[in-house]
């Protein structure tokens, strides 16, 4: 149906004169006054160019892979305890059983020394 | 809102997979408890777990299955299609067989492997435990009958492997495998799932029979609709992919060159039989509507297929680049028994599918056990020159090694001549005479370097006089691969009638539940 996409059209409409008008706006309003911190991409310090083959500790990637993993616990959590009511006796027993399984490997990557930040 | 969401029949048919990963997350535990000099102990444990995983099969296959109607399991998702309940599992003799397949191959690869990690100083127990999850994920491929399910087995499965291929954290070759593996695989794994997602659309399910009546009205409404071609092509890719048949072979020699030996062996027959059990369901049971547009392109295929993988290996000099691409070229063949037959008017070409898959277990892993033997402290052993002499310092097991070569060539009394013949057979019931002399021109080639291997051992001086050690797990190995090879040779029928019994052919003189009682 191609008057479904009406909406989608308005909205890419809107977009396309919003934007630019904000932007037109704020630079007429603003005080203009520029000075080199002010001017870089991020202003909290950090140098946004660096040499690309810098060097930092392969443990960063396993704290984030972790950090995943046990986000997405969270995210399965959720919808259960969402629908706990629903699920009843079943729900339970199947997060439990998904819970056994992530301590499971929570034991083994404690005893593998991946917390230790050494 | 159903009130019981995962049944007793749901349990009984899940009871292989359920003991597998206990059995899998057991070994990570105790893993942590054993010292280094113990480790054997997680090979034994993991045997145990496919010990009772395989009891549960056979219970499913006695118990419930002995009216010979496949079982329907739900796994909380039932679904009634015009009366007729569809689920998320079929287990049918099919996925038995399969199973059989998965859990023998396996067993085969942790024999081969105890010893081999020991001398590559990486002998973990996530070894085992990830060979027994991957095993978890090849039987949701074999019996998944829904979408969902057959990906989340795939990707249990590849992601396994993935690790599994990168095991020798040290070795360059091996890391550089796996990360091609993985991003090809990756790749792969996303077009495929495109796949599914449009056949998702055009169908409004993810059940394979849903999908096959779906695309029964399409196709007959308009047999050229787009949607539905570029939904089965990109399935079609990512299944092709998993086999790695030509033009999706690329992965397959590096991958299987710096895998561990006993890994390669792994991948080449279970991992592989997963792929196939899956590209069977895919294709024969959701996607066969469209049996007449997909023909033409799996006869390309088999053929590309047949021809790089025959020619590519006729210049290797590497053992295991070699048996690398003569897998591919035996996936060629494997193509054509699908192409000749369609399960319903002609069941001998996917019977000798079958047969292939099991005997191709059997000699790939047996040529893969004498390549890893090879390994010593200082000498990798996967050179063509690294088995020049062996007859001089192992004979015996230069012997094993040229049954299961010739019985990779299809020499008739060794078990490679069955698979072969009943893809060349159903051919021949179908009138592809083309390809049926094209598919045993072929076969000679395959002689060729199959011999090249067997000059090197029989003709030519040992290049270092150091002996061969086997370890006895190895032997067992050995003596199971090569009982396998010239067993099913031999005594052939058994093995036939099992195949058989798995795709429903009556068999005259036999009963329904043909190969156990």
């Amino acid at each position: 149906m191609p008057q479904n996409y009406v909406p989608i059209f308005l909205f890419v409409a809107v977009v396309a004169i919003a934007i630019p008008a904000t932007l037109m706006i704020g630079k007429l309003v603003r005080p203009n006054n520029p000075e080199k911190a002010k001017l870089m991409p991020y202003e909290c310090g950090i140098d946004p160019v660096d040499n690309a083959r810098g060097r930092y500790t392969v443990r960063f990637y396993i704290v984030a892979i972790l950090f995943v993993v046990f986000d997405v616990e969270t995210i399965f959590l959720f919808p259960w305890a969402v629908q706990y009511r629903a699920l009843g006796l079943f729900g339970l027993v199947e997060m439990l059983v998904f819970l056994a399984i992530l301590i499971v490997g929570y034991v083994w990557i404690w005893k593998k020394g991946a917390l230790e930040w050494v | 809102m159903p009130t019981s969401f995962f049944t007793g029949t749901d349990y009984a048919l899940s009871l292989p997979m359920i003991l597998l990963s206990l059995f899998g997350l057991g070994v990570l535990i105790i893993d942590l408890m054993l010292p280094a000099e113990w480790k054997r102990w997680n090979a034994i444990t993991a045997l145990i777990g496919l010990g009772f995983s395989t009891a549960a099969v056979m219970r499913i296959q006695l118990g419930h299955f002995a009216d010979g109607r496949p079982l329907v399991g739900s796994f909380a998702y039932l679904s009634n299609v015009g009366g007729q309940v569809v689920g998320s599992v079929l287990m049918d003799g099919f996925s038995i067989y399969f199973f059989y397949l998965f859990l023998l191959g396996a067993a085969i690869a942790i024999l081969m492997s105890a010893h081999y990690l020991e001398i590559e100083h990486e002998h973990h127990g996530e070894f085992y435990a990830l060979i027994l999850f991957s095993v978890v994920g090849m039987m949701c491929m074999a019996s998944g009958y829904d979408l969902v399910l057959l990906f989340i087995g795939l990707e249990l499965m590849a992601i396994s492997t993935y690790v599994l291929v990168g095991f020798l954290r040290r070795d360059k070759r091996s890391n550089e495998a796996a990360l091609k593996y993985l991003l090809l695989g990756a790749f792969s794994s996303g077009i495929f799932a495109y796949g599914l997602s449009l056949l998702y659309g055009l169908s409004g399910s993810t059940n394979l029979q849903v999908i096959a009546q779906a695309l029964q009205r399409h196709y007959s409404a308009n047999p050229k609709d787009p949607i539905a071609i570029v939904a089965m092509i990109t399935t079609a890719t990512g299944l092709l992919f998993k086999v790695a048949a030509v033009p999706f072979h690329q992965w397959a020699p590096d991958a299987y060159e710096g895998a561990p030996t006993s890994v390669t062996g792994y991948m080449s027959v279970a991992v592989k039989s997963a792929a196939w059990a899956m590209l069977l369901r895919i294709f024969l049971w959701g996607l066969y509507p469209l049996r007449p547009v997909y023909l033409p392109l799996l006869v390309f295929v088999s053929v590309a297929t047949m021809t790089v993988g025959n020619f590519a290996a006729l210049s290797q000099n590497n053992l295991k680049r070699l048996l690398a691409y003569s897998s591919i070229s035996h996936v060629g063949y494997m193509l054509l028994g699908l192409i000749a037959s369609d399960n319903i008017t002609n069941k001998t070409g996917i019977q000798g599918i079958l047969v292939y898959l099991l005997v191709y277990t059997f000699m790939n892993l047996g040529a893969f056990a004498v390549v890893t033997s090879l390994r010593r402290r200082d000498i990798i052993g996967d050179e063509i020159d690294d088995i020049a002499g062996l007859y001089s310092k192992a004979p015996t097991e230069a012997v094993l090694m040229l049954l299961f070569l010739l019985s990779l060539a299809g020499i008739p009394p060794l078990a490679g001549f069955y698979g072969k013949y009943f893809i060349f057979l159903s051919l021949i019931q179908t009138q592809h005479y083309v390809l049926a002399s094209l598919a045993v021109l072929y076969a000679v080639l395959g002689l060729y370097y199959y011999m090249r291997i067997g000059s090197a051992m029989f003709m030519r001086p040992a290049t270092d006089p150091e002996p061969v050690a086997i370890s006895p797990g190895m032997q067992v190995a050995l003596a199971v691969t090569a009982i396998g090879t010239v067993g099913i040779g031999i005594l052939p029928e058994f093995f036939i009638r099992a195949a058989g019994w798995s795709l429903g052919i009556q068999q005259a003189g036999t009963s329904l539940l043909g190969f156990l009682r």
